[in-house]
């Protein structure tokens, strides 16, 4: 029997079940919320459910969340549906999406939409048909003092310009990761060429012994 | 400018590490048992002498919303909820909290907490910020495996429990009851008050939602005295604050400041200036994309603090500082933030439903010019019927930007009008 067809196209698997060991995680999560309120565990295990399926959510795993909290399918249904990060369409090995908000607009986020369209092919919205890239454009990713902003899977890129993004896509490309953060030197979020204060502070980076925050 | 020495946040950049050890190198978790043994009453009033007022953008008085909160309160759990679901564009100061001085937080989540009577607290982090959130838990963890939450709480005798709570992608969550509901595993949609989070907040029970930044700047204001932090920046206007600086400037950044700083030394000391220098500037939106934009002409003067940019028609915000200069289109730069809150409505109330996407599509006429001198008065309008008719704060939002840009930038928008008319006049009719 063929899997039915969303009215994306895509075909829909026909069943989800939890790893054993996203059971597990599931059971520790919920453990976080007071007894009877286990619904509160709805918008974590949506996350478990689609890391587990590869990125995306199709109806069975959002039904298997729902099962395992004793939620109405419909409730979780509208949770999966109202929060932008839960995927209901598959998406590429690499979900490359970019802030185009004012203030990252106004640091050349444009610049960057069309250097990833034009590198990977696509439009936004899209995924390549080798399956490894799908490109969106999200709305303020919250790092404006290092805009433009790309966020890459769990990473952020900051400080991108087009050339560093080609890089960037030419790293994936070849299956290595390439490095997040600043994409032109920065801490984080000091000015460039150095803080104009705490200096004190910054010196005690000589201090190697201590591991850095952003690793 | 602030010293070095009155700054809260030391690590703010990440240069150290964000871990128990090094954090306590730099004060936090110091003797925090004597603050607890002196009573939530005098929390309450060190936080309300100190002046300080809500980081989040509203800047209500910290302490005075503790104080609303029932006390006595024995037949259910008491809730304090952090908002760290950061999303106003031109902010990223809590990022830094989060990710870099997350014991701050967590020591004032304890502080606040035991103030309002809570044992147990979930900070509410956006899902984007997953590595910050990585770096929250490892801190709430080395927290607890050193007895300072959990049970016994820094050998107080209190319980305390601090929890995680990622976000999934939804502005809307940042509004304190669309956070409630979210966290109860619904559509984050705000909920018609009253009652308020302290009458029936998480699941019901009587709640205090703060911000990050409010929450992580209680420890050190307990420790140095509420008259030192009163006695920074203007009265009713006191402390250091978090700023973010970001469009065409010279050297885009986050700087803790003094409240009160004059907006242009705060640009010109800590950012590297306006790009093509002062002179070249257009306009900024001062406190997060939600305060109307001001001219040049304001910003020349003008004091970064709640009461000083409410005179002159705009407000602090989150105090994000979003800078543009003279090569901004700037009713496209307003235009896209019509298109954000039209995007990030959550659907619950008409006004804001229908008059967002309603105004983001005038206004993206409005950039080509592609529109009736008329529809300006009409846009106006239709920002009044929005503004005040909604159960949050996103229409209000979505209606000061364009009413900003029409304070001060009509005639821009009137000669892209008329332009575009002569050099179409059998298009528009």
């Amino acid at each position: 029997m063929s899997a039915p067809a969303s009215d994306h196209g895509h075909a829909e698997p026909t069943s989800f079940t939890f790893t054993p060991e996203n059971l597990e995680l599931a059971k520790r999560i919920i453990a976080k919320y007071p007894q009877g309120k286990q619904a509160s565990a709805c918008m974590p295990l949506l996350d478990v459910a689609q890391r587990q399926n590869g990125g995306w959510l199709p109806r069975v795993a959002m039904d298997a969340v729902a099962d395992l909290l004793g939620m109405p399918r419909i409730r979780v249904y509208e949770v999966a549906t109202f929060y932008t990060m839960y995927n209901k369409n598959p998406v590429g090995r690499h979900h490359i999406q970019v802030c185009t908000t004012t203030p990252c607009w106004l640091r050349g986020s444009d610049d960057i939409v069309h250097t990833c369209k034009k590198k990977l092919g696509i439009e936004v919205g899209e995924t390549t048909a080798d399956g490894q890239f799908t490109l969106g454009e999200v709305e303020c990713s919250g790092a404006c003092v290092n805009a433009p902003v790309v966020q890459i899977g769990d990473d952020y890129y900051e400080d991108v310009a087009p050339e560093h993004m080609e890089r960037i896509l030419d790293a994936l490309a070849r299956g290595e990761t390439p490095k997040p953060g600043s994409q032109i030197g920065r801490q984080s979020s000091e000015p460039v060429g150095g803080p104009t204060t705490l200096k004190a502070f910054t010196a005690a980076q000589a201090d190697a012994t201590t591991a850095q925050a952003d690793d | 400018m602030l010293r070095d020495e009155d700054r809260i946040f030391t690590n703010l950049y990440g240069y150290q590490d964000f871990g128990l050890e090094a954090a306590r190198k730099r004060g936090d978790w110091d003797n925090t048992a004597s603050f607890l043994a002196n009573g939530r009453d005098w929390i309450i009033e060190q936080v309300k002498e100190s002046g300080l007022r809500g980081r989040g953008g509203a800047g209500f008085s910290t302490g005075m919303k503790w104080s609303f909160m029932p006390k006595n309160v024995t037949d259910k759990p008491v809730y304090l909820v952090i908002n760290a679901d950061e999303g106003e564009p031109g902010t990223c100061k809590d990022r830094d909290i989060l990710r870099h001085d997350p014991h701050k937080l967590i020591e004032g989540c304890l502080i606040a907490g035991f103030a309002i009577g809570a044992r147990a607290c979930y900070i509410y982090i956006r899902g984007e910020f997953y590595n910050e959130g990585s770096n929250v838990q490892r801190a709430i963890d080395e927290a607890y495996a050193a007895g300072l939450i959990g049970k016994n709480a820094c050998g107080t005798g209190y319980t305390y429990d601090v929890y995680i709570h990622r976000g999934a992608g939804a502005y809307i969550c940042g509004e304190e009851t669309a956070l409630i509901e979210s966290i109860e595993g619904k559509k984050g949609q705000p909920r018609n008050k009253p009652p308020f989070p302290a009458q029936a907040g998480l699941y019901s029970c009587p709640t205090t939602v703060n911000n990050v930044e409010s929450i992580a700047v209680v420890p050190t204001i307990l420790r140095r005295g509420a008259s030192w932090f009163a006695g920074l920046g203007r009265p009713k206007n006191s402390g250091t604050k978090l700023f973010c600086i970001s469009g065409h400037v010279n050297n885009p950044c986050n700087v803790e400041e003094e409240m009160g700083i004059p907006l242009k030394e705060l640009i010109e000391k800590h950012a590297g200036g306006v790009r093509g220098g002062w002179d070249n500037l257009l306009g900024i939106i001062p406190g997060g994309s939600s305060v109307p934009v001001l001219p040049k002409s304001i910003c020349d003067t003008v004091l970064m603090d709640f009461d000083s940019l409410r005179e002159v028609q705009s407000g602090l915000g989150t105090a994000a500082v979003i800078v543009m200069d003279k090569s901004t289109d700037i009713v496209k730069a307003i235009a896209r933030l019509s298109q954000f809150y039209a995007h990030e409505s959550c659907g619950q109330c008409t006004p804001c439903r229908e008059g967002t996407g309603w105004m983001s599509r005038v206004m993206q006429r409005m950039v080509t010019g592609n529109a009736r001198m008329e529809e300006i008065d009409m846009l106006l309008q239709v920002t009044k019927q929005v503004e005040g008719h909604t159960i949050c704060a996103l229409g209000d939002a979505a209606a000061w930007p364009i009413q900003g840009l029409f304070r001060h930038f009509r005639p821009e928008v009137e000669r892209r009008i008329q332009t575009y008319r002569n050099s179409a006049p059998l298009a528009a009719e």
